[in-house]
Formats: structure tokens, sequence, C-alpha cells
């Protein structure tokens, strides 16, 4: 961790100026085997804004979620949350401190009833303005249903289920790992609704997602991947489209390696 | 009448049975752990109650209460320690450290305590008393006691399981471990807790089965375990795979010479029937009466037929209904 400062003029832009990153990657490489996932990733989350990580399939989106949280790895580089270094950290004490991601596929406890769920989630919380109560005055069905076992909600039930999991734990980060993943477009639109009340109570929220316009609609900052490289990142209002679309396919006149065979859109 | 009497005799045996299965039960369907040292862990506790008593004269039913907690340690710190280490490698690995533990264990006793058997609290009234009903029918009060403590023990875990803070834990880890440390779960820690718990009731286990009949070095293996894969099998589980490799590894038994090493064979073949599902506790209750109760039957017909009776009942429900008689589910809900 000797070289803090140099990592910076990574960074393109001004992000380098906008104050303290409340969690920050530096030169992050990960390997699956002998696959590179994440090829020497970096990015500074701000306190309180909605960084999006968009890509195509196969990007190293979710790997690099899931290396914050602490479930990969790296081969080298660093992960600071609030400027300590946490690289070293197991998941579950990353959770405890605050980082608490939102796993694809929602991942919910089958056996278990809805509240069960929540009351996992809950057992290591820090202090915080979530709790039970709160998560089922946001998704007003769940009271009713709370003895449900998982198994009998719909797609998008379940995804408001694994927020609720997440949100009771009182995280400072909270990390969305393809929350549109198999759930319909109008399902989707209704939990991204959710997310202003959510940034109200003071979270920063980092999110993975493959629905491009969906994340350049509710995100402050955005970064693509592509094969495990950053092929852009800025405001979403001073992306085009044409720059997102030739970032996400790795088209010419990008930063990118050779477009390669991209089979799966 | 000679009959009634066998199958109360069975249904109360199965109460052992079960107590038994219970803790090899949980093991199975949080950790995955297949524990073949089950039953030599339950030698053990027996012969620590067996030193309890001598040393402290504690009255011998209240052994319990000094063994169950030594063995829920150990079942802490066996976990944390080999057979965590163990699951870090393979589900593969467990079997094979546990079967070494298995012989360090039984040999250990050997050397300590020669092969001589022990029994517990023999001498006393409730061990060695009986009440009658009608001419025929004869009620062991040790059976009865230690049936009403299966079932207690039973209704204790399901309670623990489905209402307690770790209870829930357990079952959402054994559910999805990963998501379990996302909520901030070490689930490591959950599982020494669930091996803590198996092995109280393993502990129970030792107790019971010192005072119904004796101890001996070997009987860890030779009878406990035996009838505690038989009980959960027949109780339930539920996985094709698992009745296939069972299938398999019983032709092997068939097949080979019986007079080598039949006895891990044959436990190899339990422990593949049993991976794969995992009993309810209801269902291993049940297991443990139906295995007793063929058993009684078997004598009632002939003497030698005792346990070959038991475990063809085991294989008619491994054919008919190899997701076992209850399937599935840690809690009933």
């Amino acid at each position: 961790m000797s070289a803090s400062a140099a990592s910076g003029n990574e960074v393109r832009g001004d992000r380098a100026a906008d104050g303290t990153p409340l969690l920050e990657v530096r030169d992050l490489v990960v390997h699956h085997g002998q696959l590179m996932a994440l090829d020497a990733i970096s990015l500074r989350v701000l306190p309180g804004e909605v960084y999006a990580i968009i890509g195509a399939n196969g990007a190293g989106k979710s790997t690099l979620l899931r290396t914050i949280a602490g479930l990969h790895h790296p081969t080298s580089g660093s992960v600071l949350y609030d400027g300590k270094d946490v690289t070293g950290l197991r998941p579950e004490r990353r959770a405890t401190q605050g980082i608490v991601m939102v796993p694809e596929g929602r991942r919910l406890f089958g056996s278990l009833s809805v509240e069960e769920n929540l009351k996992v989630g809950a057992t290591y919380a820090r202090q915080g303005p979530w709790t039970m109560e709160r998560v089922y005055e946001m998704f007003g069905w769940m009271r009713e249903r709370r003895n449900q076992p998982t198994a009998q909600l719909s797609g998008g039930e379940q995804q408001a289920v694994a927020i609720g999991r997440a949100l009771v734990a009182n995280p400072r980060v909270l990390m969305l790992d393809e929350l549109s993943l198999g759930l319909a477009p109008v399902v989707v639109q209704r939990i991204y609704g959710m997310l202003p009340q959510i940034l109200g109570t003071g979270l920063t929220v980092l999110l993975v997602e493959q629905d491009v316009s969906q994340a350049l609609r509710v995100a402050s900052h955005i970064q693509c991947l592509l094969e495990g490289r950053t092929t852009l990142e800025g405001k979403p209002s001073d992306v085009t489209a044409d720059q997102v679309e030739a970032a996400y396919f790795g088209l010419a006149g990008t930063a990118a390696s050779p477009a390669g065979e991209e089979s799966e859109a | 009448m000679a009959w009634v009497n066998a199958i109360i005799q069975g249904i109360l045996t199965g109460g052992l049975y079960a107590l038994f299965a219970c803790g090899l039960s949980l093991m199975f369907g949080v950790m995955k752990v297949v524990n073949l040292a089950h039953g030599d862990l339950a030698v053990v506790a027996g012969y620590i109650a067996i030193g309890v008593i001598t040393v402290t004269h504690v009255p011998v039913l209240w052994s319990f209460v000094i063994v169950v907690p030594i063995m829920a340690v150990l079942g802490y710190v066996l976990q944390r320690t080999l057979i965590q280490s163990a699951l870090d490698r393979s589900v593969l690995t467990t079997l094979l450290v546990t079967f070494g533990l298995s012989v360090v264990i039984e040999n250990g006793l050997l050397q300590f305590f020669t092969a001589n058997s022990r029994g517990i609290g023999a001498n006393l009234a409730l061990v060695t008393g009986a009440f009658t009903i009608g001419s025929q029918i004869s009620i062991a009060y040790l059976l009865l006691l230690i049936f009403a403590v299966a079932v207690a023990v039973l209704l204790g875990l399901q309670y623990f399981l489905s209402r307690s803070k770790y209870g829930r834990l357990i079952r959402a880890v054994a559910d999805d471990k990963e998501a379990a440390q996302l909520a901030g779960a070490d689930y490591r820690h959950v599982f020494g807790i669930a091996a803590a718990v198996a092995f109280a009731t393993v502990a129970l286990g030792g107790i019971a089965f010192g005072m119904y009949s004796d101890l001996d070095p070997t009987t860890g293996t030779d009878t406990i375990l035996l009838f505690a894969f038989a009980a959960v099998v027949i109780g339930g589980l539920g996985s094709l795979w698992g009745t296939l490799l069972g299938g398999i590894a019983f032709g092997m038994y068939s097949d080979l010479d019986p007079t080598t090493g039949t006895d891990t064979i044959l436990l190899f073949a339990f422990a593949a029937v049993v991976i794969g599902g995992l009993g309810s506790l209801w269902g291993t209750l049940l297991g443990g009466i139906v295995l007793g109760v063929a058993q009684q039957i078997g004598a009632q017909i002939n003497i030698s037929d005792e346990l070959l009776a038991g475990y063809i009942v085991f294989l008619i429900v491994l054919v008919l209904r190899p997701q076992g008689l209850i399937s599935r589910g840690v809690q009933s809900s």
C-alpha cells in the first residue's frame, strides 16, 4: 500500500478532486483459474452517489462486485473502504462493517420465510435507520406475506426481499448485482423506482447492470467494462449513446482491446 | 400377544436409534458432512460418563449434565479444526478424515480401556426394572425413558431450529453459505454451533446405549453408526444419485469376500446412500421405530434374523421409496 497517492492519476476527468471516496478500488486484477477476469480495474465511489458498472456478459462486472464483497481473492490490487484497506478481510467482516451486496439471482434462503430472511439480514446489523418495520413500510405487500416461504413469491417480490435483507443490515455501501436479471421491464422499473427512497437514508449505491438504459437513467456515474478492462467512464450526461455503444461492444475507436469474437450480445 | 410385544419393543428401541441418528442427520443436513466417527464419539461419551460417575459419584442419570457440555465443546472444536479443514478441501475429504478419526478413537479406546465391555449403571433398578401389561408384555423402564428422551430431544431440536437465532442461522447457512456470509454470518462459526448441538445428542445416545447394553471400543462403528445410518435412510432423504451410489456400493459389498473389511464397505454403502439428501427430524424418529420394529419381529421369527430383518426393511424402503418415508427439510414448518 505504499503507492497510495500515485494510482489516482488513472482516474480520468475531475473525479480525483471531488473529495474522499467511500469505496475505492485500485488496480484490481482477478483470475478465475488461468483466465484473467479483471485486468487492473480502478474505481472511486463517492459518498451518496449511484455508481453503475455496465458491460456485456462476461465483461467482469459481477466478478468486480464479488471481489469487493470479499467472495473472490484478487491476484493483485486493493479494495479500500472508508480509507482503510479491506482487501484481506473476510466477506462477513466486510458486511458487518457496512459493505453489503444483493447477490445476482437474489439468493434468498429457500427454507426460510420472508420474515426469517429479513431476520438473518438483521442479525449482525450495524446501527442505522433501517429496520424490518421500515422495509415493510417501503414494500407494502410484504408485511401480510411475511410468514410465506420465499419460493411462493414472484421474481420481483423475491428481489424486493433480497434488497430488504441487505437494507436491514444498515449498509453504508449497498451493492446491487444485476437487479433486472430475469424480471419483466415493468417490475424492473418499479424496483429502480425505490432507489431514491433508499438513497434518502444516506446510502451509497454501487450497481452492476446489463440493461444500459436503466443504468444511465439512475446513475450519477457510469463505468463500462469489456473483457475485464475499463472502456469508458464518466457522468451519464457527459457520454453519448455512440460512445456507450462502442465501449459496450468494443468497437473501434475506444481504448479497448480489438473487438474479438464477442458472440453474446 | 408375542407379536404385539415385539412391535412395542421395536418402537421403544426405535427411540434409541433415533437418538443415534438425529445428530448424524443434522451434521449432514447443514455441513454435508457424513460423520463416520459418529458412533465412536457416542462410545467416547459413554466412557466419559463412566469416568464422571466413578470420580464424582454423581447419580448415573445426572451424568449427562456434565457429559453433554463436554461433548458439545468437543463438537465445536472438532468442527472448527479438523472437519472444517477437510471441508475446505472437499466434501469427500470429510469422509476420509472422519473415517480416520473413527479408527483413531477406536484404537485409542482399546489402548486405554482394553477390549472389555462395560455398562453404565448396570445395578440400578431403573436399568434392570420393567413393568408388565397382561402376562406377555413387559416394558423396561429404561427403554421407555430413552424413548421419552428421544422425543424430547427431537422436539427441542425442532424448536431450536425454527425459533432461535442460531437455529435460523443454521438453516440459512444450510440453504446458502455464501448468501449467509453476505448477511454478515461467519458460516464456520455457525457450523461449529451445529456440530456442538449434534455432539450433544451424540452424548445422550452414548449414555443411553451404555445403560441399554454394554459399551466396548468397537460398539461405535459396529452398532451405533450402522443403526444411525439405517434410521436416517429409512426415515427419509431425497436423492436418486445417492440411491444409485448406495446400490453400487451394496453390490460391491455382496461380491466381496465377507471377511475383507466388510464393516468398512457396508459403512461406505450407507454413507453413499446418505449423500445427496437429508432426512427430516421426525423422519429420523420414524426411521428408528421402523428399524426397531423390524428387528424385533425378525427376532420373534428366529433370534438370528434380528439384524437381517432390519436390513431387509432398509432395502425395501430404498427400492420402493428411495426418498424415505418422510422426505426433505430440516424444519417442518
